[in-house]
C-alpha cells in the first residue's frame, strides 16, 4: 500500500491480517491521511528518542561529543558494566524497589478502602468526601510536594509542632527525643523515603478510590444482600465477592501504580531539594544526576534509562495483555 | 446501592471514617492556602493556628508585584507556562482530532495496531527521555526556547488525548454525517459543521488534560530552559522559592496560584480521566 510509506516500523510490526471487507469502495486513504500528523509527533517525539537512548547508552557520550561533530566513541556494554559493577546501583536499585512495592502496597489498600467506604456512605457524604479526595489528586505533584516539604519544615512546620506537643516522657520513650525542632526529615533515607512515600501515597490513593468504587457501582447489589442474608460478614463479602468480580480493576491499577511508582521524579526533586543527596537516589533521578550534573554522562545516564525503561516495559506488557482481554471480552 | 439500612452505629463509623480520609485528602490544600494568607509572624508563631488572625494578601503582593530578578517578576513565568500550556493544547487538539476521527470512523488494515501502539507509548517513561530528547532539541537549535516545551509536551499528552476523544467520536451518530453528504456537503464540510460541534464538549476534556500536562510539568522546564526570564512557573517556583526556606508565605502563594487553574479544570474533566485511564476495565 502506497499511502504506508510514512508509516513507522513498529506499527508494522505489530500488524495483524485483518481484512476489513469493504464492498464497492477500493481501500481508503483518508484514515492514514488523518493519521499522519499523530504518527509524525509520536515517531519523532517518541519512538525515535526511545531508540536513541538505547544507542547512546552504547557510547561514550560527554560535554566534549555534545559540542563537537566529532563521532561519539563506541564502548559497547561498557556503560552497562560501569553501572551494574557499582555497589551504589545496588543502592539504588533496592531503594527503588522497595519504594515503589511499599507505595504499590499501600495506595492499593488505602485506595480500596476509601473506594469501599465511598460505596457505603449515603449520597450527600459520598459526595463530599469524593469531592475532598479529588482535591489531592487534582493538586499538581510539585506544588503538593512543596506543601507537604512545608508541614515538615523543621522550625515552623506543623509536623515539627505537633511532635513538640507530644508530652515529653512520650515522645522519649517512642523515639528517644524530645526536642523536635531542627530535626531534619529530609537528611537521613529512612525518614525521607517515609515523608515521600506519605507525599506519593496521599497524591495517588484518589485514583484508585474512584476507580474502585466505578468498579462497585457496576456490580449488581443483590449479590451482596444475598451473601449478607447468608450471613457473610464483610471480610468474607469482600474476598469472595467483590474481589474476584473487580480483579480486572485490580489489575490495571497495580500496573499503573507500579509504573508510576517506580518513575517518581518531581516529589523526590523537590523533598530532597535537588539531585545532590545521592543516599536518596532512586533510577529516574539517578539517571538525570548522572547525565546532568556536571561532568554530565549522557551515556552512563541513558544505560540507566535504558535499565528502568525495560523493567517498566516488562510490566507495561503486562498491562497491555489486560486491556486487550477486556476489550475483546 | 445500599436499599437497606445500616444501623445506626456502622452508620456514624462509617461517616467519621469518610471526615478522617477527606481531612488526610484536604489538608495539605487548606494548609497551603491558609498559610498564603497569613502574615509572616503566624506562619513562624511557635503556636500555629488552622486559620489566620489576621488574613492579608500581603505574599500575593509580594509574588505578583515583586522581582525574582531584576524586571521580572512571578507574572512572567506563569505567562511562560500558559503560552506553553495553550500551544500544546491547540496543536494536540487538533492533531488528535484527526487521528480519533480515523480509528472511530474508518477501519483500516492497521487500527488495531495503532491503538495498541497508543497504549504502550503512554507507558514509556518519560523520565528515560529527558536525554535523548536534549540531544534532540540542541540539534533542531530549540535549546533555551519555548517551542522545545510544546514540542515535547506535545509529544506527551498526543496519545491519551487520541485515546479519550475516540470515545467522543464514535458517539456521534453517523447517520447524521451521511444525511449531511446525501444533502451534498463534501467531507471537510462534514467535518467542520457536523462533527466538530458534536465532538466539542469532548475536545474541551481532552485539551484540559493536556494543558495540566503541559502546565504541571518540571523536568524537562528545569532541563531545557537555561535563561532565567524563560522559565515556566513550575521551574521559577523550584528554584527561587525552593532556595529559600523562610519565605513560605510567597512560597505557598505561588503555589496556589499555580495549584488553583488546575484544580478547577480537573473538577471538570475527573470523570473522563478515570474512564480514560482503566480503559474499559469498568463495565457500566
Amino acid at each position: 500500500m502506497s499511502t504506508l510509506t510514512g508509516v513507522p516500523e513498529t506499527v508494522e510490526a505489530g500488524e495483524r491480517a485483518v481484512r476489513v471487507r469493504r464492498p464497492r469502495r477500493r481501500p481508503d486513504r483518508i484514515p492514514y491521511l488523518l493519521l499522519l500528523p499523530c504518527l509524525a509527533v509520536i515517531g519523532v517525539l517518541l519512538l525515535w528518542p526511545l531508540g536513541q537512548v538505547v544507542v547512546m547508552s552504547f557510547h561514550q557520550l560527554g560535554i566534549r561529543e555534545l559540542r563537537g561533530d566529532r563521532e561519539w566513541p563506541w564502548v559497547g556494554l561498557g556503560n552497562y558494566g560501569e553501572i551494574l559493577g557499582d555497589p551504589f546501583f545496588r543502592t539504588v536499585l533496592r531503594n527503588t524497589v522497595l519504594f515503589a512495592a511499599a507505595n504499590v502496597v499501600l495506595t492499593m489498600i488505602l485506595g480500596t478502602l476509601v473506594g469501599l467506604l465511598l460505596n457505603r456512605l449515603g449520597r450527600r457524604m459520598a459526595a463530599f468526601v469524593g469531592g475532598c479526595v479529588m482535591l489531592a489528586w487534582a493538586t499538581p505533584a510539585l506544588t503538593g510536594a512543596i506543601v507537604w516539604k512545608w508541614l515538615f519544615d523543621d522550625t515552623s512546620g506543623l509536623v515539627t509542632w505537633a511532635f513538640n506537643e507530644l508530652p515529653d516522657g512520650l515522645s522519649r520513650a517512642l523515639f528517644g527525643r524530645t526536642d523536635w525542632t531542627g530535626y531534619g526529615w529530609f537528611n537521613s533515607p529512612l525518614t525521607f523515603f517515609g515523608v515521600l512515600t506519605l507525599v506519593v501515597v496521599w497524591h495517588s490513593f484518589p485514583f484508585v478510590a474512584v476507580s474502585v468504587l466505578a468498579g462497585l457501582r457496576s456490580v449488581p447489589g443483590e449479590l451482596y444482600e444475598a451473601a449478607r442474608a447468608d450471613g457473610a460478614g464483610s471480610w468474607r463479602i469482600f474476598w469472595k465477592i467483590t474481589f474476584p468480580l473487580l480483579r480486572p480493576v485490580f489489575g490495571v491499577l497495580v500496573v499503573l501504580s507500579t509504573i508510576w511508582d517506580f518513575k517518581v521524579f518531581t516529589q523526590q526533586f523537590v523533598l530532597a531539594g535537588g539531585t545532590q543527596d545521592r543516599s536518596t537516589f532512586m533510577l529516574a533521578i539517578y539517571s538525570y544526576a548522572v547525565a546532568f550534573s556536571p561532568p554530565p554522562k549522557y551515556g552512563v545516564g541513558s544505560a540507566i534509562a535504558v535499565i528502568l525503561t525495560v523493567i517498566l516495559l516488562v510490566v507495561t506488557a503486562i498491562y497491555v495483555r489486560m486491556v486487550l482481554r477486556q476489550e475483546e471480552s | 446501592m445500599t436499599t437497606r439500612r445500616r444501623p445506626r452505629p456502622a452508620r456514624v463509623a462509617a461517616n467519621l471514617a469518610g471526615l478522617v480520609v477527606a481531612a488526610f485528602a484536604v489538608f495539605p490544600v487548606f494548609w497551603m492556602i491558609s498559610t498564603s494568607v497569613k502574615p509572616n509572624r503566624e506562619i513562624f508563631s511557635a503556636t500555629p493556628r488552622p486559620l489566620p488572625a489576621h488574613p492579608t494578601l500581603e505574599h500575593y503582593r509580594d509574588v505578583l508585584a515583586g522581582e525574582l530578578i531584576p524586571g521580572v517578576g512571578f507574572p512572567r513565568f506563569l505567562a511562560n507556562s500558559a503560552l506553553v500550556a495553550g500551544a500544546t493544547v491547540l496543536l494536540s487538539g487538533l492533531i488528535a482530532l484527526l487521528a480519533a476521527t480515523a480509528v472511530a470512523r474508518y477501519r483500516f488494515r492497521l487500527r488495531t495496531s495503532f491503538l495498541v501502539m497508543l497504549l504502550v507509548v503512554q507507558m514509556i517513561p518519560l523520565e528515560a527521555l529527558v536525554i535523548p530528547l536534549f540531544l534532540m532539541i540542541r540539534r533542531l537549535g530549540l535549546y533555551n526556547t519555548l517551542p522545545s516545551l510544546i514540542l515535547v509536551y506535545l509529544g506527551f499528552s498526543l496519545p491519551f488525548a487520541v485515546w479519550m476523544l475516540r470515545g467522543f467520536v464514535a458517539a456521534v451518530p453517523k447517520d447524521l454525517e451521511e444525511a449531511a453528504a446525501i444533502d451534498g456537503a463534501n467531507r471537510f464540510q462534514v467535518f467542520w459543521r457536523i462533527l466538530l460541534p458534536l465532538v466539542a464538549p469532548g475536545l474541551v476534556a481532552t485539551s484540559i488534560f493536556s494543558f495540566i500536562t503541559a502546565w504541571n510539568e518540571l523536568i524537562f522546564a528545569l532541563t531545557f530552559i537555561s535563561t532565567e526570564n524563560r522559565y515556566t512557573a513550575p521551574v521559577a517556583l523550584t528554584f527561587f522559592f525552593g532556595r529559600d526556606d523562610t519565605a513560605w508565605g510567597a512560597v505557598m502563594a505561588a503555589s496556589t496560584l499555580l495549584t488553583l487553574p488546575v484544580m478547577i479544570f480537573f473538577v471538570v474533566v475527573q470523570r473522563r480521566m478515570v474512564t480514560g485511564l482503566t480503559a474499559g476495565a469498568v463495565k457500566g
